[in-house]
């Protein structure tokens, strides 16, 4: 079926829960890796048996269209049987605990699970209930290590390089897993990370966090190099935590005029599905500046990334 | 203003508590500006056609800034008109009137707070500054777009005389009024602990056979928002307090150094429940009137600052309203026109500073809405009243300007009254 690798990474751990606990290595090592499949992911052929003989299962506790085909593809491009359990219409419904759910699932021995569930930390609880290599999906407001390992990339492929750039995350960060995920991995690689956001929808001792905390874009935007904005879930819009959509878009959406803010070479990403006219213009999300449509990209080789690296720990591999 | 001719007040004694000033002199005004205020202006050279206003035994001071005034436009204009409430304003020595968010439609968008500046632009003869919403429809649940609301020009946030039930509603508004530097201005009131009171809980209310509402349904709610004020860093305002169990709770957050103010109402201060006996409906106020021991510690802490602002509470009520058995009456009363009178009460009895008095009427209120009025210093607009402290008279409710009756001064004895006032150095009301 195929090339060669030409490089080979593998991961010291069994799963991939979180940015959190990544030492730099690891994450270039990733992004390094996840180069040769941009490559490889724009020839006509674009097949690896890295994972031939390997089950692949998406749990996706939480609805998401581009998360879960994402990483089917490149579970697939890699050479695994993948399969979507579609968990909304599942046993779960009818009341099975996800430490049964996991047990069911760990007896049908699958090599790989990517799991996505709403309760933070409920991937680490799955992960420590089977014996196959889990990755984190998106737990929460806590973490989405791929989401941040493909911004890096994509950022690192537009800029050169990490370190020493200033990102500026906007939006929902209280709420945000794609956040968090970010800031770790921003940091450890040497960037300079901003939050911007008001005062609503950033939590309690995020300073903490080693960011600058800014609620005002001209501020929280003057003199950056990346502008990477957040969606505004629909039920936080209406007076709970910000009064209005008119409100927020016009003190907080990113339009041309906010952009101006930002150094002249900024560019501006959003992890999607996006609000066009509350978090961001349709201008600027369709303009020069945008790395929107290149993120999507990104995010196939990245995962194919994760799923190489960490099959290599897989056993008998 | 090119049309009105620069005026001199003249052998006055001046009092201006934005610089603690307390002087015998005058006060040149043109353009609409206090040009110089300083001993012994008329024998300078002054500008061609100055008029010249003897003042002597006269009290000049910053023109009054009412916080809490609850007008009926849009939607009741029976009750109340911007254009009657600056009449009675004027008559009262305010200059600038805040007027409440509880209209029909509500002020709680920023369209309709261009259009209440619009009709004060147009038919009022004093200052109408509109307070917007707190939360949408006033319901307690979502909060209105504070920062357009105050690019419209609000300069404050309440839901008027209703209390926002739910804790994390107002924390988070607390929370994000910050961002804009806006005042949140709240009534504290437990509407449970409430109930159906229609007086102050007590031997009184139990005597007279009503229902009374409990002290604790204030102190609680305001003990409350103490600590989410402490704990978003919100600038947080209580919009009437009434009793000793408040004062305590707002020492306390004073002492602590929150960013914590208040306001009494002129009611509060001057009047207390003994006044509802033989169920006197113009005396039906919510919050209610209080024992005497509390109406002394709300003056004691005006005099010393704990109490920030007094406010009129003017809430005009058609006689249908107030004509009824007193469980069933309206609540409120006017106090547009009678306030500084019935402030001088307490200075004249020995209670209250005469300019702790004016600053909690004028300076204060300008500061914490960040309105530059409030003060006599040269290059403020010229907003000032001018009064005959000594002056007794007896109040004919039948005089009053306001469209309703409902005050509880009525045939009372005053001591000082307005004789001017100024808006931007033209004359709104003279008393002759």
């Amino acid at each position: 079926m195929t090339s060669n690798p030409t490089a080979s990474f593998t991961l010291a751990r069994r799963h991939l829960l979180g940015i959190e606990g990544l030492d730099p290595g690891e994450i270039v090592g990733l992004l390094d890796l996840a180069e040769e499949f941009v490559t490889l992911n724009r020839q006509v052929e674009k097949k690896r048996a890295t994972l031939r003989g390997r089950t692949q299962i998406n749990l996706f506790f939480e609805a998401s269209t581009r998360t879960q085909s994402s990483f089917e593809l490149a579970g697939k491009r890699l050479g695994a049987d993948v399969m979507n359990m579609a968990v909304a219409n599942s046993s779960l419904k009818k009341g099975e605990t996800l430490i049964d759910t996991a047990a069911t699932l760990n007896a049908m021995r699958p090599d790989v699970l990517i799991v996505r569930h709403s309760a933070s930390g409920a991937v680490e609880l799955l992960a420590r209930k089977v014996d196959c290599a889990v990755v984190n999906a998106g737990d929460g407001a806590h973490e989405h290590p791929t989401q941040a390992l493909l911004d890096a990339l994509t950022i690192r492929r537009n800029k050169g390089r990490i370190e020493g750039l200033t990102v500026a995350i906007c939006g929902d960060i209280t709420h945000s897993r794609v956040a968090r995920s970010n800031i770790l991995l921003l940091q450890a690689l040497g960037a300079t990370v901003r939050v911007v956001a008001p005062l609503t929808l950033l939590p309690r001792d995020i300073d903490r966090f080693g960011v600058e905390v800014h609620t005002d874009m001209r501020s929280g935007l003057a003199d950056v190099d990346i502008v990477m904005m957040l969606r505004l879930q629909r039920e936080r819009m209406n007076g709970s935590f910000v009064p209005s959509v008119k409100e927020y878009f016009h003190f907080w959406g990113l339009d041309e005029a906010k952009l101006r803010y930002a150094r002249p070479d900024a560019l501006v990403m959003h992890p999607g599905p996006m609000n066009r006219g509350v978090e961001i213009d349709s201008a600027v999300a369709d303009g020069a500046q945008s790395l929107i449509r290149e993120q999507v990209e990104m995010g196939v080789a990245v995962r194919m990334a994760v799923l190489d690296a960490l099959s290599r720990n897989l056993p008998n591999a | 203003m090119p049309d009105i001719r620069p005026v001199l007040l003249a052998g006055a004694r001046i009092l201006d508590p934005s610089r603690d000033l307390d002087i015998e002199g005058d006060i040149l005004i043109a353009d609409g500006i206090i040009k110089d205020v300083a001993p012994g202006l008329a024998q300078t050279g002054l500008p061609d056609g100055t008029e010249r206003v003897d003042c002597r035994d006269r009290l000049v001071i910053p023109g009054l800034v009412d916080m809490r005034a609850f007008i009926g436009e849009p939607g009741a204009e029976h009750r109340e008109t911007l254009a009657s409430a600056s009449q009675a304003a004027a008559a009262g020595g305010v200059t600038t009137i805040i007027c409440q968010p509880d209209t029909d439609p509500m002020i709680d968008e920023p369209a309709i707070v261009d259009f209440v500046q619009r009709r004060a632009r147009d038919t009022a003869i004093v200052r109408i500054h509109p307070m917007a919403a707190l939360t949408k429809r006033l319901e307690g649940r979502e909060m209105t777009e504070i920062g357009l609301l105050q690019a419209a020009g609000a300069v404050a946030f309440t839901d008027g005389a209703r209390s926002v039930r739910s804790a994390q509603v107002l924390r988070r508004a607390l929370t994000y009024s910050r961002m804009f530097d806006a005042l949140i201005v709240h009534h504290t009131e437990d509407a449970d602990l409430t109930g159906e009171g229609v007086m102050n809980e007590g031997e009184l209310a139990a005597r007279l056979g009503l229902a009374g509402s409990p002290k604790a349904a204030e102190a609680i709610v305001l003990e409350r928002d103490v600590r989410l004020a402490a704990m978003t860093g919100g600038r947080y305002h209580a919009a009437s307090l009434t009793c000793v169990e408040s004062l305590e709770v707002l020492r306390r957050a004073r002492d602590a150094g929150l960013n914590v103010t208040a306001s009494a109402s002129i009611n509060h201060l001057t009047l207390n429940e003994r006044d509802v006996v033989s169920y006197r409906t113009f005396f039906k106020l919510a919050p209610p009137l209080r024992a005497e021991e509390d109406r002394l510690a709300l003056a004691a802490a005006l005099d010393e600052g704990l109490i920030d602002v007094v406010v009129s509470d003017h809430n005009p009520q058609d006689v249908e309203v107030k004509r009824l058995p007193f469980s069933e009456a309206g609540f409120g009363a006017i106090g547009l026109e009678t306030m500084l009178a019935a402030g001088l009460r307490l200075v004249n009895g020995g209670t209250v500073g005469l300019m702790a008095l004016i600053r909690s009427m004028s300076t204060r209120p300008a500061e914490l809405l960040g309105l530059g009025a409030g003060t006599l210093r040269p290059g403020s607009p010229a907003d000032i009243a001018v009064i005959a402290p000594d002056e007794a008279w007896i109040l004919d409710a039948a005089s009053l300007k306001s469209r309703c009756r409902n005050t509880p001064f009525d045939e009372s004895r005053f001591e000082g009254r307005v004789v001017r006032t100024l808006v931007s150095g033209r004359t709104v009301y003279e008393y002759v």
